[in-house]
C-alpha cells in the first residue's frame, strides 16, 4: 500500500512538473498603464466566471499578475501541440512581438496572407495559427477543426483541489490507520462527522441496504464539489463548479451509474409504471414517454442547479463589487463591501448546501435504480417504518392509515 | 428591460416559494418540536431546489442583459 | 470561453481527473476510513452489549444472593424458633418437676407437723392432767391441814346433804 502510494505521488509530481514547465508566470508590465479604459461590468463579470487560458490574479498599477497556462491542442493530421498561452497574450514585449509572431505563424505553417485577411485579426496575437477571440476562446486562423485540451484556469484549479483532496484524505486515512478505532483527533475529528453524515443521512436512507457500493462515489462527489466550491470563493479563484462542463461531467457520471445499476423493477417502473391506468400506457405510451424523458431531465437538473447556483453566487458578488467602480464613491464602496461580506458568508453556506443537494439527489436516483420492490408501496412502507422509529407507535398507526 | 422584468418575476416566484416553505416549516416545528431536525433538513433541501430554479432564471436574465 | 457551452477540454480533464480521484480516494482513503469507522461503531456496540450483559449478570447474581440470604435468614429463624421451643419445654418440665417435688415436700411436712402436733397435744393433755392432780392434791392438803377446816368441810357436806334430802 505504502509502495503504491509513493509511486502514485511520484507520478503525480512528475505530471505536475510537466505542467509547471509549460506554465509561464509573468509578473511584468504590459505597458498598458496610462490608457484609461472604460469600465464594463458585464464584460468583467463574464470574464471572471468563464474559463480562461491564463490565470489572472490582479492588475496593480498597470502590472498584470498572471499565470500563463499551457495550451494543448490536437489537430487531426497534425498531432498534439503544446505551448504556453503567454504566446497568445500581450505581455512584456507584446506590442512589438505581435507582428513577429504573426509572421512566424505564417512562415512556419506556410499559410497565405489571403486566409488571414479574411478575418479581423486586429490586435490579436497569432501563434502557430492559433489566437484567442474576444471571449478568450481559442480559434484557428484557417478555421480548421481542432480540439482544445488546454490546461485552462479551471483545469489548473481542479488540479489544486485534487491535490488538496489527496493531502487531506490521505492524512485522514493515515490517522485512521495509526489510531485504529481510537478516538479521532484534529482534521480527522473535523471531517469524520461529515463522512458519517454522508453515509447515514444521505446514502443509507435513500439507497437502502446496498448503499455501501455507492458510498465512495457519493463521498468523492460531495467533497469534490465542496472543496471546489470553497476554492472558487477565494480571491482569484476559478469558477470550476460554476462551469457547465464540470457539472455536465458529474451529472453524466451520476446518470451512467444510475442507468447501469438500474434493476428490473427500475426499468419496469420506467416503461410499465405500476399503479397507473392502462390507457396512459397502451395506445399512446404517454406515461413511459414521461418517465423516459424523466431519466434525462434528472441529470440535466443536477447539472443546471449546481452550475446556476455557483455561477449566480459569483455574479452577485462581482456585481456588488462592480457597483463600487460604476459609482466611484466611497459610500457605495463601504455599503457594497458589507453586502459582499454578507454574500460571501451566504456563499460559504451555499457551497456546502449545493454539495449536499447534489449528493442527496444522486443518492436518491441511485436508490430509485436499486429499490427492490414496487415503488409506491415501498415508499409508504418505508415511511411507516421511519415514523415508527422516530415518533412511536401512535404516529405509525396514523401514518399507515394515511391520517 | 426584459432582463430586469424577468429577474423581478424570478424573485417574486422564489420569494413566494421560500416563504411558503418557511411558514409551513414553522408550523410543522410548532406542531412537532421533536421532529425539528428532520423538518430543517427538508426545508434546506426544498429551499435549495427553489433557489436552483430561481438562479436558473437569474442566469438567463443575466445572459440577456450581458449579451 | 462561453458561459453555457461546455468546453470539450474541460470535460476531458474533468472526466479524467474525477475518475482518477474517485479511484484513488476509494482505494486509499474511503476504504480504510469507512472500514475503521464501521469497526469502531461495531466495537462500541459490542462494548455496550457487553456492559448490558454484565449488568444483567450482576442483577442476576444480586438476586441469587438475595435469595440465599433470605433462605439463610429463614433457616436461622427456624432454628431459633426450635431452640426456643426446646428451651421452653425443658424449662416447663423442670418447673413441673419442681412443683410436684415441692408439693410432695409440703405434704410430707404437713403430715409430720400434724403427727407432731397430735403427739404434743397428747403430751400436753397428760401433763395437764398430772399437773392438775398434783395441784389439786396440794390445794387439798393445804385446805384440810387444820381440824377446824376439816370440820367446816364436813359440816358443809352435811349441810349439803341435808339440804338435798329436804
Amino acid at each position: 500500500m505504502s509502495f503504491t502510494g509513493t509511486k502514485f505521488f511520484k507520478s503525480l509530481f512528475a505530471g505536475l512538473a510537466i505542467v509547471a514547465a509549460t506554465t509561464v508566470p509573468v509578473w511584468a508590465s504590459e505597458g498598458a498603464a496610462g490608457k484609461e479604459e472604460k469600465f464594463e461590468p458585464g464584460h468583467l463579470i463574464l470574464h471572471h466566471v468563464v474559463d480562461a487560458h491564463d490565470w489572472h490574479f490582479a492588475t496593480i498599477g498597470g502590472h498584470h499578475y498572471t499565470l500563463y497556462l499551457p495550451v494543448i491542442v490536437y489537430k487531426p493530421g497534425q498531432g498534439l501541440e503544446v505551448f504556453s498561452s503567454s504566446h497568445l497574450h500581450h505581455h512584456a514585449e507584446g506590442a512589438t512581438a505581435e507582428a513577429a509572431s504573426h509572421a512566424s505563424a505564417h512562415t512556419e505553417h506556410g499559410e497565405t496572407d489571403a486566409v488571414d485577411n479574411g478575418h479581423s485579426l486586429a490586435g490579436k496575437i497569432v501563434h502557430n495559427g492559433y489566437y484567442l477571440d474576444e471571449n478568450d476562446k481559442l480559434q484557428r486562423t484557417d478555421e480548421a477543426t481542432f480540439y482544445d485540451f488546454s490546461i485552462t484556469k479551471n483545469v489548473a484549479s481542479m488540479f489544486i483541489s485534487v491535490a488538496l483532496l489527496f493531502i487531506v484524505f490521505f492524512s485522514i486515512a493515515g490517522a485512521y490507520k495509526k489510531r485504529g478505532v481510537g478516538r479521532p483527533s484534529g482534521l480527522q475529528s473535523m471531517l469524520e462527522p461529515i463522512i458519517v453524515f454522508v453515509r447515514d443521512e444521505i446514502a443509507k436512507p435513500n439507497i437502502g441496504p446496498k448503499h455501501e457500493r455507492y458510498l465512495p462515489y457519493l463521498l468523492t462527489v460531495f467533497f469534490f464539489i465542496w472543496f471546489n466550491n470553497l476554492l472558487g470563493l477565494l480571491p482569484g479563484g476559478a469558477n470550476l463548479t460554476g462551469n457547465i462542463a464540470v457539472t455536465l461531467t458529474l451529472a453524466v457520471l451520476t446518470f451512467l451509474i444510475t442507468t447501469f445499476s438500474g434493476n428490473k423493477a427500475y426499468w419496469q417502473h420506467v416503461f410499465n409504471t405500476p399503479g397507473v391506468p392502462w390507457w396512459l400506457k397502451f395506445p399512446v405510451p404517454l406515461m413511459p414517454a414521461v418517465e423516459f424523458i424523466g431519466l434525462f431531465t434528472k441529470p440535466v437538473s443536477l447539472m443546471i442547479r449546481l452550475f446556476a447556483n455557483i455561477t449566480a453566487g459569483h455574479i452577485i458578488i462581482l456585481s456588488l463589487l462592480s457597483l463600487i467602480f460604476i459609482f466611484e464613491s466611497y459610500a457605495v464602496g463601504i455599503v457594497s463591501s458589507i453586502f459582499v461580506v454578507a454574500m460571501t458568508f451566504m456563499e460559504l453556506l451555499v457551497a456546502l448546501i449545493q454539495a449536499y443537494v447534489f449528493t442527496l439527489l444522486t443518492s436518491m436516483y441511485f436508490g430509485g435504480a436499486v429499490a427492490d420492490h414496487d415503488h409506491d408501496h415501498a415508499h409508504d412502507h418505508d415511511h411507516a417504518q421511519e415514523y415508527e422509529h422516530e415518533f412511536g407507535q401512535v404516529e405509525a398507526a396514523k401514518a399507515s392509515t394515511g391520517v | 428591460m426584459g432582463a430586469g422584468i424577468g429577474a423581478g418575476l424570478v424573485a417574486v416566484g422564489a420569494g413566494m416559494g421560500i416563504g411558503r416553505i418557511g411558514g409551513s416549516a414553522a408550523e410543522a416545528i410548532a406542531r412537532q418540536p421533536e421532529a425539528s431536525g428532520k423538518i430543517q433538513g427538508a426545508v434546506i433541501l426544498t429551499a435549495a431546489f427553489i433557489e436552483g430554479v430561481a438562479l436558473f432564471g437569474v442566469v438567463v436574465c443575466l445572459l440577456i442583459a450581458l449579451a | 470561453m462561453n458561459l453555457v457551452t461546455p468546453g470539450l477540454g474541460l470535460i476531458f480533464w474533468q472526466t479524467l481527473t474525477f475518475l482518477i480521484v474517485l479511484f484513488v480516494l476509494s482505494r486509499f482513503a474511503w476504504k480504510p476510513i469507512l472500514s475503521t469507522i464501521k469497526k469502531r461503531e461495531d466495537e462500541i456496540d459490542e462494548a455496550l452489549k457487553a456492559a448490558q450483559h454484565a449488568r444483567q449478570e450482576m442483577a442476576k447474581l444480586q438476586a441469587s444472593n438475595e435469595n440465599l440470604l433470605k433462605e439463610a435468614r429463614a433457616e436461622r429463624d427456624k432454628m431459633m424458633r426450635e431452640a426456643q421451643q426446646t428451651a421452653n419445654a425443658i424449662v416447663g418440665e423442670a418447673q413441673e418437676k419442681a412443683r410436684t417435688e415441692g408439693n410432695r415436700l409440703m405434704e410430707d411436712a404437713r403430715n409430720s407437723i400434724q403427727a407432731e402436733k397430735a403427739a404434743a397435744l397428747a403430751e400436753i393433755r397428760n401433763q395437764v392432767a398430772e399437773l392438775s392432780l398434783s395441784i389439786a392434791e396440794k390445794i387439798l392438803k393445804e385446805k384440810l391441814a387444820n381440824d377446824a377446816a376439816q370440820q367446816a368441810l364436813v359440816n358443809s357436806y352435811i349441810q349439803e346433804a341435808q339440804s338435798s334430802l329436804n
